[in-house]
């Protein structure tokens, strides 16, 4: 890499850098620490912080989630993807304490989180976002950002009536609230409530909530599902500065063109259980994880003109049927 | 002559202590559902409790401050005991057990069961547990007139009880001032708005909404003393209608509002006494009978009730943009 891709120094230089380059410094870095390792289900990482051993979580007979062994690399953008209902929310669910396992134990940093509360793991350091975007509607954006403010002595019921102590945080966690809006540009929207933002600044805001809480692992939960393309490629723009900062991104996606895009490493779930992992180049050439989870055209637009046309359309068609009888039939076997 | 007799008892409404009772119980109850968007159907419940605690702690021999710290124990330790399975679970539920746990309280009191402490059913006479709070009083003996308010100085319904009741509002709206203006506040309406955001925040939530249920609880302890000192502890005057009677001047002041529930309080009073007294002087003689009256009162309350959440849900004082919001 040249001699100007330095390690960015404010959160709006790595923005830019990342925008500018999506192979920063830091993703050169992690990609090489990657490099090495074995795209194997459950393969041990060179620095994980998230390793997780044989969690399972049941819904009466149903196994959502059967995970034997799972590490996440520090400082990665890791993408969790798979068909709907494969466990993923799940997962992070459990993970992050709003769900509680029949078993199992996964540690963070070195310390276990098992029986932690929700509360508990986003105050060890690993901040979740939701699916449906959680903004809180009667608040304005800079209350939803100060609200994340972590030790706030104001937030203790005895001190808050006594504004003279906790005044100094409060401006200190202002200024670093205005800092990452800015970042995200919601600034001029800081005194708006939330409620009367759009969904994609509402994901925008969610994404810089988690952020005033200096998390070491973030998980986002789909977080470009109903936005815009043109917002995506800007989320996706943060979402690497995130990693450039030396952040851990986990994230579930479904649009496998943001998730080839960015992430240094790939984690395929179906039916609860991880079916392959490696880094996105190679897991998508997987033929199982292709046909089965991504679709064997999951590449064609379906507003693709070239559909069409009559040839293509017959030729997709004959493919189709072709395929049924022998991989529906291993499927089936495998699901035994 | 007569409109001017009733315009005086409006105006005596205004300043009454049970009005200040009634505000300083929706203050309570803003502190749960107005910050913290818990249901409390039970406020009634609190303000009993609070009222037998401060009264049966006299009776036996307590001071005025140790019967006020019986009270405010009594409203705290109600407020755990509910809390403590319900807030882990969905807002409905408090509702739910706030609503028969406040019944269970006014059944006991009025059962023969513990009749030596409670008196059972015709309750405890205002007599028997005011003395010391009278005897607190630094007024000289006598009448006050203000305007065209006349009150004695000292005793049952005096202007030295006026004084203290709406003492301890004006303390109430400066204590919930200060805690909802503070990083503190600002947590209790993140779980009003979503209470898994605040936990993915890292925030203790079930700390958050028991500190919010004591406080408001106590509120309601220390306005069940203000009800009763004017009068006795009834436990069926203080049943689910007076639940309903704060809900109705919460929302007719505005929730979430810092002085809504003061003037909620004054107005509802004020328009009930009018409403009521209107009604005897302008219906013909024979028309309506008084207890009709009360009833047709009672009903006109849940009129309005009904058309404040359908027409103006955010009250008075509330501010309809916050209100749009609401995705519940």
């Amino acid at each position: 890499m040249s001699a100007e891709m330095s390690s960015p120094t404010t959160a709006v230089e790595a923005a830019a850098a990342a925008a500018a380059d999506p192979a920063s410094a830091e993703a050169v870095q992690v990609a090489r620490d990657l490099t090495f390792v074995e795209p194997r289900v459950g393969v041990a990482k060179p620095d994980a912080v998230l390793v997780v051993d044989g969690v399972q979580r049941r819904f009466g007979g149903m196994t959502a989630v059967d995970v034997d062994h799972l590490e996440v690399q520090r400082g990665a953008i890791t993408a969790l993807i798979g068909p709907n209902g494969a466990g993923k929310t799940t997962l992070f669910n459990l993970l992050t304490g709003f769900d509680t396992p029949n078993q199992g134990s996964w540690t963070f940093d070195g310390r276990s989180l098992a029986g932690r509360s929700g509360a508990a793991v986003a105050r060890a350091g690993m901040v979740r976002t939701f699916q449906l975007t959680k903004a809180l509607s009667r608040l304005t954006v800079l209350q939803n950002m100060l609200l994340a403010t972590p030790r706030h002595p104001g937030e203790r019921l005895g001190l808050s009536w006594l504004p003279f102590l906790w005044r100094a945080r409060e401006r200190e966690a202002t200024e670093k609230a205005l800092e990452i809006l800015a970042r995200f540009k919601l600034d001029a929207k800081k005194d708006d409530f939330a409620g009367a933002l759009s969904g994609g600044q509402r994901k925008l805001l969610e994404m810089a909530r988690a952020l005033m809480t200096d998390p070491t692992v973030i998980m986002l939960d789909e977080p470009m599902a109903g936005v815009n393309p043109a917002l995506v490629q800007s989320l996706l723009g943060h979402v690497q500065a995130l990693r450039d900062e030396g952040m851990t991104v986990v994230f579930v996606e479904h649009d496998m063109h943001a998730v080839r895009h960015i992430s240094d490493w790939v984690v395929v779930m179906a039916e609860g259980r991880i079916v392959a992992e490696g880094p996105p180049g190679t897991v998508m050439q997987d033929q199982a994880v292709v046909d089965a989870y991504l679709g064997a055209h999951h590449d064609t637009d379906l507003g693709d003109d070239a559909l069409l046309d009559p040839a293509v359309l017959a030729r997709l068609e004959a493919e189709a049927t072709g395929r049924q009888s022998a991989p529906e039939t291993d499927h089936q076997e495998e699901q035994r | 002559m007569e409109w001017s007799r009733i315009l005086t008892q409006v105006l005596g409404e205004l300043v009454a202590p049970t009005t200040a009772a009634y505000a300083l119980a929706a203050i309570g109850l803003n502190l749960h559902f107005g910050y913290t968007g818990l249901l409390n159907m039970g406020q009634a419940g609190f303000m009993l409790l609070g009222a037998y605690g401060f009264a049966i702690a006299s009776m036996h021999g307590a001071s005025v401050v140790v019967a006020l710290l019986v009270a405010i124990a009594c409203g705290a330790v109600f407020a755990a005991v509910l809390g403590i399975p319900t807030l882990k679970l969905r807002g409905d539920y408090l509702a739910i057990v706030t609503i028969s746990a406040a019944e269970i309280i006014r059944m006991v009191g009025r059962s023969t069961m513990f009749d030596d402490w409670t008196g059972g059913s015709s309750g405890l006479r205002g007599d028997q547990y005011t003395a010391g709070f009278q005897a607190l009083s630094p007024l000289p003996d006598g009448r006050t007139t203000i305007g065209p308010l006349t009150y004695l100085n000292n005793g049952f319904d005096s202007w030295w009880l006026r004084l203290v009741a709406w003492g301890v509002v004006a303390l109430a709206v400066v204590f919930v001032l200060l805690v909802t203006r503070s990083p503190w506040g600002r947590v209790l309406k993140g779980i009003r708005e979503d209470e898994d955001a605040v936990r993915a925040l890292g925030k203790n939530v079930f700390a958050y909404k028991m500190q919010a249920l004591v406080l408001g609880g106590v509120m309601g302890a220390l306005a069940g003393v203000l009800y009763t000192l004017p009068r006795s502890v009834q436990p069926d005057g203080m049943g689910r209608s007076m639940t309903f009677f704060v809900w109705t001047v919460l929302l007719l002041g505005g929730a979430a509002t810092l002085f809504g529930p003061v003037l909620g309080s004054m107005l509802f009073f004020a328009l009930y006494m009018l409403l009521r007294a209107g009604m005897r002087v302008a219906l013909p003689d024979g028309f309506v009978s008084a207890t009709q009256i009360e009833q047709i009162g009672g009903m006109l309350v849940g009129v309005t009730l009904m058309a404040l959440v359908i027409f103006r849900p955010q009250g008075i004082l509330g501010n309809r943009k916050e209100l749009a919001f609401d995705v519940r």
